[in-house]
């Protein structure tokens, strides 16, 4: 027991010793703990990894960024808990995350109500930033991912498409909506419009009354193992290399190329962040992820890793680094990083979609198009 | 189109028929709403996974064995003291239904909720075409099982002493033991072989689904549920034409109506012959009749 209270005490120094006087503190609310904890473990690394880069210059003449972390173990309270421990305690000036949709549905009010800024990194939902004007978001949501994988699609020629979708899950129901009227908006005439169960495994009646129709195009809107079982059962039923598949946010997994293999060759799916996007800052940016931590950034660690650039941004510019100055800072901000060039709307999400990458896939592995 | 969509709901009532085959005559026999049908036929791809190296002829036998003893042993554990204390079904329904929880569970916690397959060498994925006609080498596996099953089945049943002892069970269980029938015995044989009937049907299915996952039995259980009610509990034979009959159906439908009442149209079959037909289709379960 002795050694663990020496170690303890000996960390707490440490922390404290760290955290000069003239630190400014920051906060994040991330799942660390629980079945969910991948992606904020990745979020935690992204935000760890562009402070590094951040403090080297500081902010406002050399201050230092102190990043605070709550775990919220994807527990809308603990959340809450964890944000107001944060403003509270730790007097954060700006708070990240938390890492779902349905948590910062929670914890946005609370912040807001602080008139602190907030900046959710991986919210997909629509409305997040409706909760307040000092909530912000930087996940780009399906709606601005899915129209660019079909604009590929389109302008490889495709003319008609018929759509899968899964219709008992609302993930995919909404990404089926989403891609329905991208489709339309490109001119591209919907053929059929298939649904099925996330558990189903036999997708054979509908892909044999879709390939009758003989789409220039299938669009497949579900997560990714029953798109993994649609592309293989097409495949099966003669689906050839002509007709172009495309995924929603679900299919983008490398589960895809594990269960489907080749079968998937060739289709395309909408990214916001890809690890091959060739540019040299990206490159440069994986390089020293997997330096640090010992395995690939994904996409939550590079949207994290982003939205820290914003942020200290954000900070620099409010001139005195009161919540209020950041958060108008904030709506001003703009950085070319790995995401692409990157300012927030009128309504405080992403701009421009203009960063969203198209992968295809070759060999059963994503590269970009 | 209507050839291919012939086609497709002849599998699929074969995927249908294969998951039942085990589960009626466990019912049919034992009288008991066993749950865990499920976790055998799970057990049974996962075992076969584990033994993908060694290629299929060895794994799909392994698999059936190993799922068999398995529901020897969980019969044993759990419904030998209900059997003679003569508890009512609702108690072996409750009994089995926490115990597919817990095996399901455990089985999540110990290889993770992801799906797997075996690997692509496993069974060659080309499909042979007829004219606009495709099947794989996994669907006519499937068919050509289901068929030669049913078929062992009933003879089995119909021709072996074996079989005369496990009718009598299912007619009169106390009678069969004045008869000389080990009772107990009797019903660890048919445990053993729906079990490994389930868990061939899991590796079968699995080679075709290309979805290995642990719930991937309960998924299946529901429809299955279907197949030996319409078909009659404990008839084999009806089981086979149930399965096809359900396959068959939702797929016309899928294909020719909406694919959104694929789901609901077996229920619907399910509900009519239970008005209709209490018995099933064929009226009286095969097994039962001496």
């Amino acid at each position: 027991m002795k050694p663990l209270i020496t170690l303890a005490v000996a960390l707490a120094l440490m922390v404290g010793t760290a955290r000069a006087e003239t630190d400014i503190a920051i906060g994040a609310v991330e799942i660390l703990t629980g079945p969910a904890s991948a992606y904020g473990i990745a979020i935690r690394q992204g935000f760890e990894l562009a402070l590094d880069d951040v403090n080297k210059a500081g902010v406002l003449g050399g201050r230092k960024l102190h990043l605070f972390v709550e775990d919220s173990a994807g527990n809308k309270d603990q959340a809450i808990n964890a944000a107001r421990l944060l403003i509270g305690r730790d007097k954060v000036v700006a708070l990240l995350g938390p890492t779902l949709s349905t948590e910062i549905f929670a914890v946005g009010p609370v912040v807001n109500a602080r008139h602190i800024p907030e900046i959710g990194t991986s919210t997909t939902a629509t409305g997040v930033t409706d909760i307040g004007p000092y909530i912000f978001s930087t996940a780009l949501r399906e709606a601005d991912v899915i129209p660019v994988a079909i604009a590929a699609a389109a302008a490889r020629g495709a003319k008609n498409i018929a759509i899968l979708y899964a219709n008992d899950d609302a993930f995919s129901k909404s990404g089926f909506d989403v891609m329905k009227a991208a489709a339309e908006q490109h001119g591209m005439k919907v053929l059929a419009t298939e649904g099925f169960a996330t558990k189903d495994t036999d997708f054979a009646a509908q892909l044999t009354k879709i390939k009758a129709l003989k789409p220039d195009a299938v669009g497949v809107s579900a997560l990714v193992e029953p798109v993994s079982g649609v592309l293989l059962q097409a495949r099966q039923l003669g689906f050839g290399p002509e007709t172009i598949f495309i995924g929603g946010n679900g299919s983008n997994s490398p589960k895809l190329g594990e269960i489907a293999g080749t079968a998937a060759d060739g289709l395309l799916v909408g990214t916001p962040w890809a690890a091959a996007k060739p540019d040299p800052k990206n490159q440069a940016f994986v390089a020293a992820y997997r330096e640090k931590y010992g395995k690939e950034p994904d996409q939550f660690a590079a949207q994290a890793y982003e939205t820290m650039f914003l942020l200290a941004q954000a900070i620099d510019h409010s001139g005195d680094a009161t919540p209020d100055h950041i958060r108008d800072a904030l709506t001003k901000v703009s950085h070319d990083g790995i995401l692409g060039p990157f300012t927030f709307n009128a309504s405080r999400s992403p701009a421009s979609t203009s960063g969203v990458v198209v992968l295809v896939v070759k060999g059963g592995k994503f590269t970009v198009q | 189109m209507l050839s291919q969509q012939l086609v497709n709901g002849v599998l699929l009532g074969a995927v249908y028929a294969l998951f039942a085959l085990g589960f009626t005559l466990m019912f049919g026999v034992l009288k008991v709403i066993n749950l865990t049908y499920g976790f055998y036929f799970t057990a049974g791809a996962y075992i076969a996974l584990a033994l993908a190296d060694y290629g299929l002829w060895l794994a799909l036998p392994l698999a059936a064995v190993g799922s068999g003893v398995a529901a020897v042993v969980v019969d044993a554990l759990l419904l030998t003291r209900l059997r003679r204390t003569g508890a009512p079904e609702l108690a072996s329904l409750m009994v089995t239904l926490g115990a597919v929880l817990a095996l399901n569970a455990a089985m999540t916690a110990w290889l993770g909720p992801d799906i797997r397959r075996f690997p692509p060498s496993m069974i060659p994925a080309t499909a042979f075409a007829l004219g606009d006609t495709r099947v794989t080498a996994a669907q006519i596996l499937i068919f050509v099982a289901t068929i030669v099953l049913v078929g062992a089945l009933l003879s089995l049943i119909r021709l072996t002493r074996l079989g005369l002892a496990i009718r009598a069970l299912a007619s009169r269980p106390d009678a069969a033991g004045l008869m000389g029938i080990n009772p107990a015995r009797t019903a660890a044989i048919v445990s053993f072989l729906s079990g490994g009937l389930a868990g061939a049907g899991g590796v079968l299915i699995a080679l075709s689904s290309n979805a290995i996952q642990p719930y991937m039995g309960e998924e299946m259980l529901l429809r299955g549920f279907v197949v030996i009610i319409v078909g009659g509990l404990g008839d084999i034979r009806g089981a086979l034409i149930a399965g096809l009959l359900l396959g068959m159906v939702e797929t016309l439908t899928a294909g020719y109506i909406a694919s959104e009442l694929k789901d609901a149209v077996g229920f619907l079959i399910l509900v009519l012959v239970l008005w209709t037909r209490p018995l099933g289709l064929f009226g009286r379960a095969i097994i039962r009749r001496a």
